[in-house]
């Protein structure tokens, strides 16, 4: 099963609700994996800084004192803001690189869920519900975010284990299904350079598309590659720092629903998840085809 | 008329009040309004009834139904009708995946497309489908009748055992030991009556059609074939 969520807004006047409206889409899809549940936001951006979202098991040790600590090592400060088992760390951009070799010798067991110029990932075992709750999602503005609600079926039931995934600078991915080559690929993608932290299947599939996005191409054109490449089930939902995909299998077992409006671009696993969505009874609702690349770009 | 707020009352108050209506009662009318994709909505009626759903439904709606006609006002999630045994179902909108699945009679009429699996492992069913439907349509299906006035997607009536296809449009390809057949008058008729019950444009014509069956080269044992199994 696993239930998925995707929301791209047109309308600038709709940011200020992104974090409600996917919060309540996710809510909705919790019958359909209540092990653990994430969402991935694009927020706004600042020019010359980037934010690096980290999680940790032990957040009150992990987060104490880190912002002097990083801010001494990479010889800036930095401003942290913690939420629950999440800080997002925000700095200038030509740090970053810096920042990310330090973090793990500064706090060993601090994960990085994502970093960009406005991408934020918080996720962790338990319901949407509660999920939304400890991270405040609600309350996150934003142009474009996915979420996803999983039961699990290729690894373990873990933080690092839940959706979405994130291998590469502003981009994420969630998944409903399971890639039957994924080890093949990790194998692959750890020799063209670009690693994976878990024994996760749709963590590969989101370092595929880093990999292909890495090598030139677009967003659509790695979607259409990993319908060759990437064995198994899957109906794939991404971001981009200003793009929004959607592609199924050729057997497209995995349930998908779209809406879209002037206002917005929707994806939910069920009809269920979009109906509380504004003026979806007049909006075209359709079920993406199978083997099909689907994106939007702001 | 009874009328039943889905949003408000919950699914199985609707269903359990709906199974337990007596066939020579007095509530034959209903209508579901608010039903926002909920599974399961009027699934295992058994009386003849009428019942319409305003607006669109998730899973198994109208799943197993006998003797009710149920009227989607909208679309259809996965699996409307499956498992039907008779009756009538009618699908405003679209329908998703493996509509009318297993079916084994009673009627399924989807006025927009219907998406992959249409009529897989159909039992006697018979759908009529106003647009087109999407691959393994019709996927080992053992008796009854798939009308399509649109077009096939891939693999069309994959290992069929004797259900009869027929489609006006085009088909993308067709699924194993299925073969185009000659359209004979009783087919014709058959069609013809099928075009009429699914409320079909007059203007679309029987011989418009052509006819798909099994080849019955794949399901009877075969020896000589006992290195393909």
């Amino acid at each position: 099963m696993c239930g998925i969520v995707g929301l791209f807004l047109k309308d600038p006047g709709l940011q200020p609700d992104l974090g409600a409206m996917l919060s309540d889409m996710l809510i909705t899809m919790t019958d359909r994996g209540p092990d653990s549940a994430g969402i991935a936001i694009y927020g706004g951006s600042q020019p010359g800084r980037v934010r690096i979202t980290v999680q940790s098991a032990t957040p009150d040790t992990d987060f104490d004192g880190l912002g002097n600590a990083l801010g001494e090592a990479i010889g800036t400060p930095v401003a942290i803001t913690q939420k629950s088992t999440h800080a997002v760390i925000d700095l200038p951009a030509d740090k970053a690189e810096q920042a990310r070799a330090s973090l793990p010798r500064l706090r060993p067991s601090l994960r990085i869920m994502s970093r960009g110029e406005t991408l934020e990932i918080y996720k962790e075992v338990g319901l949407p519900r509660d999920v939304a709750s400890r991270f405040d999602l609600r309350k996150m503005g934003g142009t474009h975010g996915i979420g996803h609600t999983r039961m699990a079926t290729e690894s373990a039931v873990t933080t690092l284990g839940a959706h979405p995934f994130s291998t590469g600078a502003d981009q994420c991915l969630v998944h409903n299904g399971s890639l039957s080559n994924h080890n093949s690929w990790r194998r692959r993608l750890a020799h063209e350079g670009v690693f994976t932290e878990t024994e996760n299947d749709t963590e590969v599939g989101a370092a595929y598309l880093t990999w292909k996005m890495r090598e030139g191409a677009t967003l659509g054109e790695a979607l259409q590659a990993s319908l060759t490449d990437l064995d198994g089930f899957f109906t794939f939902v991404v971001g981009t720092r200003d793009g929004f995909g959607v592609v199924r299998d050729p057997i497209a077992c995995k349930p998908a629903v779209m809406a879209e409006t002037a206002h917005y671009v929707a994806f939910g696993s069920e009809y269920r998840a979009l109906v509380g969505l504004p003026g979806i009874d007049t909006a075209r609702v359709w079920e993406p085809e199978p083997a099909t690349v689907y994106f939007w770009n702001h | 008329m009874q009328s039943y707020d889905l949003a408000a009352n919950g699914l199985r108050g609707l269903n359990s009040q709906l199974h337990a209506l007596k066939a020579q009662g007095n509530m034959t009318a209903w209508e579901v309004v608010n039903p926002r994709g909920a599974h399961a909505i009027a699934a295992g009626v058994d009386v003849p009834v009428e019942i319409t759903v305003r607006g669109s439904t998730g899973y198994y709606c109208a799943g197993m139904n006998k003797q009710a006609t149920i009227r989607v006002a909208g679309s259809a999630g996965p699996g409307v009708a499956e498992n039907m045994m008779s009756g009538t179902v009618i699908v405003e909108g679209d329908a998703s995946q493996y509509a009318g699945a297993t079916g084994r009679g009673g009627l399924l009429v989807i006025k927009g497309n219907a998406s992959s699996r249409c009529g897989i492992s159909m039992k006697g069913i018979e759908i009529v489908v106003h647009g087109s439907v999407g691959h393994m349509s019709a996927f080992m299906a053992q008796s009854g009748a798939l009308v399509v006035c649109g077009d096939a997607g891939e693999a069309l009536g994959d290992s069929l055992y004797e259900a009869r296809l027929y489609v006006r449009g085009s088909v993308t390809s067709l699924g194993a030991d299925c073969i185009e057949k000659e359209m004979r008058s009783e087919h014709l008729e058959q069609l013809a009556a099928l075009l009429e019950r699914g409320q079909c444009d007059p203007t679309i014509r029987p011989q418009d059609f052509r006819r798909y069956g099994s080849a019955r080269r794949l399901y009877t044992f075969n020896i000589d074939n006992a290195g393909e199994y």
